[in-house]
């Protein structure tokens, strides 16, 4: 019973992985920046939902809907800025300006806020409950819901890329960008309003850490950057499902380590990543178009 | 076939002394042209003469280190590509450069994004190429070159330009696929495009052209409309042998032809003969196989 459990769990785990990872996918799959605040930005959306909540007094699961914005107006603004410009430089010069803004966010944080752990607390309701399946298994009602919102959040996305206009032209982009300046696209445009996506995601990731776990300011690199790099890889690098598939196949990994020794459990998740890279390094799902 | 410079009024597209760099190369060494419009303006010149680097600094690819592009009397030498393509200089260019993850549909949907208003729709270039709309779903990685070439066509069309910019249509196509592809041009002329081309295949671009430019090294050594230019004048602008002759209205180059073509600085070999523009026509050529373009009709 203790691995079905582990099983379900760990399924569960990977739709707050898929949510760490999908922004870190995107970013890469269209301006091919390899966002190393991301998981940091992920922290930074977690303490600005504590500051809406302290100011505001809106509830923890509707303050979503104000640190989003917030965080794509912020995603659309550093990549037209400071991204674009290191984008123009190299690609090199996009790891080491994303590896700065990671050391400012949380110095910054350390600097303003503190070292201590917050978490976002949901209060007494039902999200924080979980519910009975037999009598070993016991499934938290707020793992459910991060796991629906990351496959609410997947959906919206490929339904986004692939039937709206901009979607349209964030995969011409994507191929070919000089292409897409012939037909009228300004591309920095375009890549402007993914990082505004990615953001958005990345936003809605660190909300569901601070109500799933604790966060401080290192967390974002510690955790939540290692586990979306690993999502990414395990699944395979620019498609969507396969994000959700390596954040599951990493949540499930990780809950059979925790199984067998729960000092395992961090190690189990990185032996896949290991010898996905070693056997299938372009993940479990290939590219869907390889031309 | 009435030359729109009869009478012309003010160039559509003129450039100005262009000069462009790739790194220390002098790509393109002053280059000016003009293009009114109606016309279907051909740039000949063989591999590395300039004529892609050109026309892709029309694009605004390339930022020229000199020179002017003006477009319909505006200055267009520091206008991003896309500002160029929404003013209606729409470029096709080299190797066709479709969004392969995207089906066809998806590619002219990218194509109309931002067009300008004008006859062209997606509906329309269906209809030009009578096989694409059935397979509009299709991605085009999985097409055949002539048919991404039409493709890339067709998502230039619909953003309605007012001057299409050809790079290299016939490159890596069957023959038989060029001329194909080369007969829709009638049917997109008709639509009142002006049309700058740049074609390796001079047979072809003389076939189709009204006025013709020639490039060497990053030179022009020949301008002219094509029906006042004889082969042998092309032939030696294209690989820079000494201008023979010169039929009026033609503009040899001014420019001194490039060492190492004629190193020794000799005169013309007896082949040019005194004067190389009565050479008589379906001589053997290198550029020619046997067909001549004074055969073309005026």
């Amino acid at each position: 019973m203790g691995w079905v459990n582990a099983i379900i769990q760990g399924i569960l785990t990977g739709g707050l992985y898929a949510l760490f990872a999908c922004g870190l996918s995107l970013m890469f799959g269209v301006m091919k920046v390899v966002n190393l605040a991301h998981g940091d930005l992920a922290i930074l959306g977690g303490y600005i939902a504590l500051g809406v909540i302290a100011i505001t007094h809106v509830p923890v699961l509707w303050s979503f809907l104000i640190v989003v914005p917030i965080m794509a107006v912020l995603g659309y603004v550093m990549q037209r800025t400071m991204i674009q410009a290191s984008l123009d430089r190299s690609v090199l010069t996009t790891l080491l300006v994303t590896f700065g803004l990671s050391v400012v966010i949380e110095n910054g944080l350390l600097q303003f806020v503190n070292a201590d752990s917050h978490s976002l607390g949901v209060g007494n309701s039902i999200i924080t409950k979980s519910f009975s399946l037999g009598s070993q298994i016991q499934i938290a009602y707020l793992l459910v819901l991060i796991f629906a919102v990351a496959v609410v959040v997947l959906l919206g996305l490929q339904y986004f890329l692939s039937s709206s206009r901009y979607g349209r032209m964030i995969r011409a982009v994507a191929d070919d960008r000089e292409a897409a300046q012939l037909s009228g696209v300004d591309y920095r445009h375009v890549f402007g309003i993914a990082a505004a996506i990615a953001f958005g995601t990345v936003a809605l990731a660190g909300i569901a850490y601070g109500m799933y776990s604790q966060f401080a300011p290192t967390t974002g690199t510690d955790t939540i950057l290692l586990f979306a790099f690993a999502a990414v890889v395990i699944g395979g690098l620019g498609s969507l499902w396969g994000t959700l598939l390596g954040g599951v196949v990493l949540g499930v990994a990780q809950q059979i380590g925790a199984q067998i020794n729960i000092s395992y459990e961090v190690l189990a998740g990185y032996l896949v990543l290991l010898a996905v890279l070693v056997f299938r390094p372009q993940g479990l799902t290939a590219r869907r178009a390889e031309s | 076939m009435n030359s729109p410079r009869q009478g012309n009024g003010t160039p559509l597209l003129e450039v100005r002394d262009l000069t462009v760099h790739h790194g220390q190369l002098r790509a393109l060494d002053r280059v000016s042209l003009h293009v009114f419009p109606g016309e279907v303006y051909a740039i000949i010149g063989a591999n590395g003469a300039g004529k892609s680097t050109l026309l892709r600094t029309i694009a605004g690819l390339h930022q020229p280190t000199e020179g002017t592009i003006l477009y319909d009397g505006t200055d267009m030498t520091k206008a991003r590509p896309e500002r160029r393509a929404t003013a209606g200089i729409v470029m096709v260019p080299e190797g066709r450069r479709l969004f392969g993850s995207l089906t066809i549909e998806e590619n002219l949907q990218v194509g109309a994004t931002y067009a300008r208003k004008g006859p062209w729709t997606i509906e329309r270039v269906y209809e030009l190429f009578g096989w694409m709309k059935e397979r509009r779903a299709q991605r085009t990685a999985q097409l055949s070159g002539g048919e991404q070439q039409s493709v890339a066509i067709g998502r230039a069309l619909v953003a309605n330009p007012r001057v299409l910019l050809l790079d290299e249509l016939s490159l890596g196509l069957a023959p038989i696929v060029v001329q194909r592809i080369y007969a829709m041009l009638p049917q997109i002329l008709a639509t009142g495009l002006t049309v700058l081309l740049v074609e390796q295949d001079v047979s072809q671009a003389l076939r189709v052209a009204t006025h013709l430019q020639c490039l060497l090294e990053g030179h022009t050594t020949l301008e002219g409309r094509p029906s006042d230019v004889t082969p042998a004048q092309v032939e030696a602008a294209y690989f820079g042998l000494a201008p023979e002759g010169g039929a009026g209205g033609v503009r040899g180059g001014g420019e001194p032809f490039p060492r190492g073509v004629r190193g020794d600085g000799s005169p013309p070999e007896e082949e040019q003969g005194g004067s190389g523009g009565d050479r008589p026509p379906g001589e053997e050529s290198a550029l020619w196989a046997g067909s001549t373009p004074s055969s073309r009709g005026s």
